[in-house]
């Protein structure tokens, strides 16, 4: 098979097609927002967030109400809860978040087992990538397209926020409508990326890519560029694999994440643990030899 | 004296801070404290750990409402100084991730946003004033380095132009000589007074006591509530220092 046929004969398919731009919207859109999560420090927010929507998507699709409806507002009593029961327990963070997230998950599946249709909702658990419908795809399309655009124009400001949120405060803005902000664009983002890999792997498409991309640049204007290529890159590829492999295609695009991003650690140029070592070490030879002409003009 | 007991309508102070009083739960940060600051003046706040001089950082910068009592800056409310850019402020560096991929340009364009519009997309005068402020700090050169990459001192000649960028009359800087060697420290110094002789109003948080004469036209000292505010020799006399730093665990213990 030449290489052409090899990329094009998935490609025949009505579902590979629209596997295919689902999964690229979703690693678009979920890794624009990783980079901000990563350095914000809400990896496991993320993580919570992802999860706790499940029972808003099922509610939304038992009364007929649009999916993103229900995920921003259980995107928000998650975050809302783990809040109060930080805050007003002696219990920690971490904690509060595990226990918030875990059991918002928990009655998603407990709604799931209850409503008729269960099929059609387990696939939101893993993700059905080869089974999107056009209509899937256009309300993908839409809830990207805008989550995208106002991820964006307000980049500056989220960065602000990111970096310093006393400062965003100083200077008349609100950090805390800017944090609402993002955490409700993290709930929409899940609802982009439950199809193509489902609830459980969400969070991996939150948070490899950016990191990723961190480990590649100093600068946040070229993370902003960096982790959307690496992860739409990614997406293709662990679908094209999945296709020949006959594999699982949400696991296969987060798996393909998860191996750029060990080979970025191991071998970026800037922050990689090989580089940095090879530096340390050509670091300390010149010393040594430094050393070694000092004492012997001495 | 109708100035100073803070009812006047003709309120020439740059902060004025009138019986502020905060409570962290139990624990009371400030009792009822009272200053006033008037432009073009630098200011040392001393006080021990846990004397309330974040808090009085914060209540300043409207990020905390005190319990009680009120705070005006140039005879405004907090929250309409806040929207007119007046109050600038210089982090800890322990409250700053270093790591984060911004380069020194991009901290002091930071000072901009509040003049710019929606999507804070910088326009000629911004680049201007962010040119200018590395000027002045004297960080022209390391402009497009990652701020992580910069040396103590320069770090926080970083944020003081990001203060300049932003043209802040107002200008906090909570603990700017920790990490610090000496030849940054009299740069910084210098600094601060060149802004207040131009007129800014410059307040300082330290407890590092020995750079206070040489920093500081008057001195704060702070133990939840305002012990003494005067000269810098008269702040650092023993007996002041004391009250501050030993003696007020005996008249709390009289109180109780």
């Amino acid at each position: 098979m030449n290489p052409l046929d090899f990329l094009l004969e998935p490609l025949s398919y009505d579902f590979m097609l629209r596997a295919l731009a689902t999964t690229v919207i979703a690693a678009v859109v979920c890794a624009v927002l990783s980079c901000w999560l990563v350095l914000i420090g809400w990896s496991l927010m993320g993580d919570a967030v992802s999860h706790a929507v499940l029972p808003g998507v099922v509610l939304a699709h038992i009364v007929g109400a649009p999916f993103a409806l229900g995920a921003v507002v259980f995107g928000f009593l998650a975050v809302g809860l783990i809040g109060v029961v930080r805050d007003t327990s002696r219990v920690k963070e971490d904690a509060a978040i595990g226990i918030v997230f875990t059991t918002l998950f928990a009655l998603g599946l407990v709604l799931i087992s209850v409503t008729p249709a269960q099929t059609d909702l387990n696939h939101i658990i893993f993700g059905n990538l080869l089974g999107v419908s056009w209509a899937d795809l256009l309300q993908i399309a839409i809830l990207g397209v805008v989550t995208f655009g106002i991820l964006v124009v307000k980049r500056r400001d989220f960065t602000l926020y990111a970096f310093d949120p006393t400062h965003a405060h100083a200077i008349g803005l609100n950090p805390r409508l800017l944090g609402a902000a993002l955490l409700g664009l993290l709930a929409l983002t899940a609802v982009v990326a439950l199809q193509a890999v489902g609830v459980i792997l969400v969070v991996a498409m939150l948070i490899i890519p950016g990191a990723t991309a961190y480990l590649l640049t100093n600068r946040f204007g070229r993370m902003l560029v960096i982790a959307p290529a690496i992860s739409a890159g990614c997406a293709v590829t662990g679908l094209y694999l999945s296709y020949y492999l006959d594999t699982a295609s949400g696991g296969m695009v987060v798996l393909t994440q998860g191996v750029v991003f060990a080979l970025v650690y191991l071998f970026s140029p800037s922050h990689g643990l090989i580089s940095s070592r090879v530096a340390a070490r050509r670091r300390a030879r010149a010393a040594a030899s430094a050393a070694r002409i000092e004492g012997a003009q001495v | 004296m109708s100035a100073a007991d803070g009812t006047g309508a003709d309120d020439t102070a740059a902060i004025r801070v009138s019986d502020v009083t905060v409570h962290y739960g139990e624990v009371l940060a400030l009792d009822r404290a009272t200053l006033s600051i008037q432009p073009g003046r630098v200011c040392g706040l001393v006080g021990m750990n846990g004397s309330g001089k974040s808090t009085l950082f914060k209540v300043i910068l409207g990020a905390l409402s005190p319990d009680s009592g009120t705070v005006s800056i140039h005879g405004r409310s907090p929250a309409v100084a806040r929207k007119a850019g007046l109050v600038g402020y210089v982090p800890q560096s322990e409250a700053v991730d270093w790591a984060f991929p911004l380069s020194v340009r991009d901290v002091v364009m930071m000072g901009r946003y509040g003049r710019m519009g929606f999507t804070r997309r910088p326009k000629r005068a911004d680049h201007d004033a962010v040119d200018r402020a590395l000027d002045r700090v004297e960080l022209t050169e390391l402009a497009d380095r990652q701020i992580g990459q910069l040396s103590g001192g320069q770090k926080k000649r970083a944020f003081v132009a990001r203060g300049i960028a932003q043209e802040a009359t107002v200008l906090l800087l909570d603990e700017p000589f920790a990490g610090v060697d000496k030849r940054s420290e009299a740069t910084i110094t210098r600094l601060l007074r060149e802004l207040a002789d131009a007129g800014s109003t410059v307040l300082v948080s330290t407890h590092d006591l020995h750079t206070l004469p040489s920093l500081a036209d008057e001195a704060i000292l702070l133990m939840r509530r305002v012990l003494m505010h005067g000269h810098p020799s008269a702040v650092l006399a023993p007996d002041a220092l004391a009250l501050a730093f030993g003696l007020d665990v005996l008249n709390r213990n009289d109180a109780a």
